[in-house]
């Protein structure tokens, strides 16, 4: 195949060297892996330290004095340390490891739901969140009587500003909003919302998973008082995720799980809790995925996230641009002004769980079905859609055969 | 009248002749979901929804007076539609004990198990299951008449 003219600073085919799992073939085909708003593959550096660990420095952490639970402990808490720079939060005691964004969302829902809202309390979400961030909510408002607000959308898939700021009031405790939507793509104002919500008394929280390896964030830049993400949609192992929040916050709200390694006392008449961040990390951790988190951030760093993103928005433009003019009875949903190299759509006459298993056959994986996004499914009165989303990887090669199946697939399922 | 067993083997044979290609395969099933008549909107009901597909199945019944249980069925899906209609030629048009006991080798054999069954997603075990359940059913209610 003959290379296409790209304007990147990035060397693609290097890049592609790293990633072991990229070089295979499914189904008699070359793997073209489209399913990167689901999880990103992992870079060799990823793995290798995955095994580096395990054959080198086992040990449980912040206990033991022996040498190996002394180096598991420093190349964990360097892992912090490079999230915090990440993310510019201003110390390590503002970021905590979960298990991914979901249960970032679930800890400030419980922790910070349980403090700040009481009956009649209203908690602002947007129609086009993961459902990762409407249960947890959904849960904690049952407990305290608190009432669940959502902002609507237009048929771009974009949040209507005017009247999304105009719910945020006093009565709004909490504001909880998708700064990247998983479905669409759209890019979220948080920004603005952040604004009001000092005006109002009211938390924000920032859903960063999607938004993480394609976006700069700046915590103090934004101001939110948390911001949750997921290791794994950024290059970096399952089973690991942070939860940044405020330190005055994370000072004054109780914890989320009892256990090991949160206390500082412990009797059965009264348990004092550890300082920060260990008050909201009860138990071992995930400490092997932690540690070779740390080689994914270094590895976004050193391409670069502004020209690892200028990458990917010249595929979602060229992608665009061929799905659309060569794919009779294409359909985008999604099409906000503002949005990553995501691309849902639907293709006329076709159903898109054919296209899915027709695609996989080729060897394209892409991702069909609801998103974990069902109401805004409903709201855009659709039953799902195929999603392709790209990661630095990807290449217009990927997409000229993307395009060229896909015609084909649709020809034979007509 | 064939045994389910011979209506598997009957297909087992006819994907036989695509040997390993899997394009052909796909045009076949494909095929079959277009040919099958489905369901009429109204029988497209909550209730005759088969849970945990992807896309939307509808199953529905049916007993003669001979104890003959008939299936009929439909996807939005046309791949699903054409699993619904394989597992109709196979299933419908046989007694409640056959349908509940029978082993449907066929989905192994063909290779559908590998290429389509893997994930839960497209509901084919759900409905193999749905049928079987129909059987039973069909059976229990045969013997509580007997009694």
């Amino acid at each position: 195949m003959e290379p296409i003219a790209t304007f990147s600073a990035l060397d693609i085919q290097q890049i592609r060297s790293d990633f072991p799992i990229l070089h295979q073939s499914l189904n008699g085909k070359p793997l073209v892996y489209f399913d990167n708003a689901a999880t990103t593959q992992k870079p060799k550096q990823v793995i290798e330290k995955l095994s580096y660990y395990y054959n080198t420095i086992n040990a449980n952490i912040h206990r033991g004095i022996h040498t190996l639970a002394e180096k598991a402990t420093a190349e964990y808490e360097a892992t912090r340390e490079s999230v915090r720079s990440f993310i510019n939060a201003k110390e390590t005691a503002e970021i905590i490891f979960t298990q991914g964004t979901t249960q970032s969302l679930n800890l400030v829902a419980s922790s910070l739901g349980r403090y700040a809202l009481k009956a009649g309390d209203e908690i602002l979400i947007t129609t086009m969140e993961h459902h990762s961030n409407i249960v947890p909510w959904q849960m904690i408002a049952e407990l305290t009587g608190a009432i669940l607000k959502v902002i609507p959308i237009n048929e771009k898939g974009e949040i209507l500003i005017e009247e999304g700021l105009a719910m945020l009031t006093e009565r709004t405790k909490i504001l909880s909003m998708v700064y990247v939507s998983n479905a669409l793509g759209t890019i979220n104002p948080v920004k603005t919302f952040i604004e009001k919500a000092k005006t109002t008394g009211t938390y924000t929280v920032i859903d960063g998973a999607q938004a993480s390896s394609h976006l700069d964030i700046d915590v103090q830049a934004l101001d939110c008082d948390f911001l949750a993400l997921s290791a794994h949609k950024m290059y970096g192992p399952t089973g690991v995720g942070i939860l940044y929040g405020k330190k005055t916050i994370l000072e004054a709200i109780p914890p989320y799980q009892g256990g090991g390694e949160m206390i500082k006392d412990v009797s059965f008449e009264v348990t004092t809790y550890n300082e920060l961040p260990y008050k909201f990390e009860a138990g071992t951790p995930n400490i092997a995925d932690t540690i070779a988190f740390k080689e994914a951030i270094d590895y976004i760093n050193h391409y670069g996230k502004a020209e690892m993103a200028q990458w990917e928005n010249e595929l979602l433009s060229y992608a665009t641009e061929k799905l659309t003019a060569e794919i009779e009875g294409f359909r985008p949903i999604g099409t906000a002004d503002n949005k990553i190299s995501v691309i849902s759509f639907l293709v006329d006459g076709v159903h898109h769980h054919d296209i899915g298993l027709m695609l996989d056959h080729e060897g394209i994986a892409i991702r069909t079905g609801h998103h974990c996004t069902q109401p805004l499914m409903s709201r855009l009165q659709i039953p799902g859609t195929n999603r392709v989303s790209f990661a630095v990887y990807n290449t217009k090669e990927e997409i000229d055969y993307l395009t060229t199946s896909l015609k084909k697939v649709v020809k034979r399922l007509r | 009248m064939m045994t389910i067993n011979q209506l598997q083997d009957q297909l087992i044979e006819e994907f036989e002749l695509f040997e390993n290609d899997w394009d052909g395969k796909y045009d076949y099933i494909i095929d079959m979901g277009k040919k099958l008549k489905g369901l009429p909107d109204e029988s497209k009901s909550e209730s005759n929804k088969i849970k945990g597909c992807q896309s939307n199945v509808w199953l529905t019944s049916s007993v003669d007076s001979a104890g003959t249980i008939h299936f009929e069925g439909d996807s939005d899906a046309i791949i699903v539609k054409g699993l619904v209609a394989m597992l109709i030629r196979v299933m419908s048009g046989h007694e409640a004990q056959e349908i509940a006991n029978a082993d449907l080798y066929f989905i192994e054999k063909i290779g559908l198990s590998r290429h389509l069954a893997q994930t839960r997603s497209n509901g084919l075990l759900s409905m193999v299951k749905q049928m079987k359940f129909y059987g039973l059913a069909y059976g229990t209610q045969d013997k509580a008449i007997q009694n």
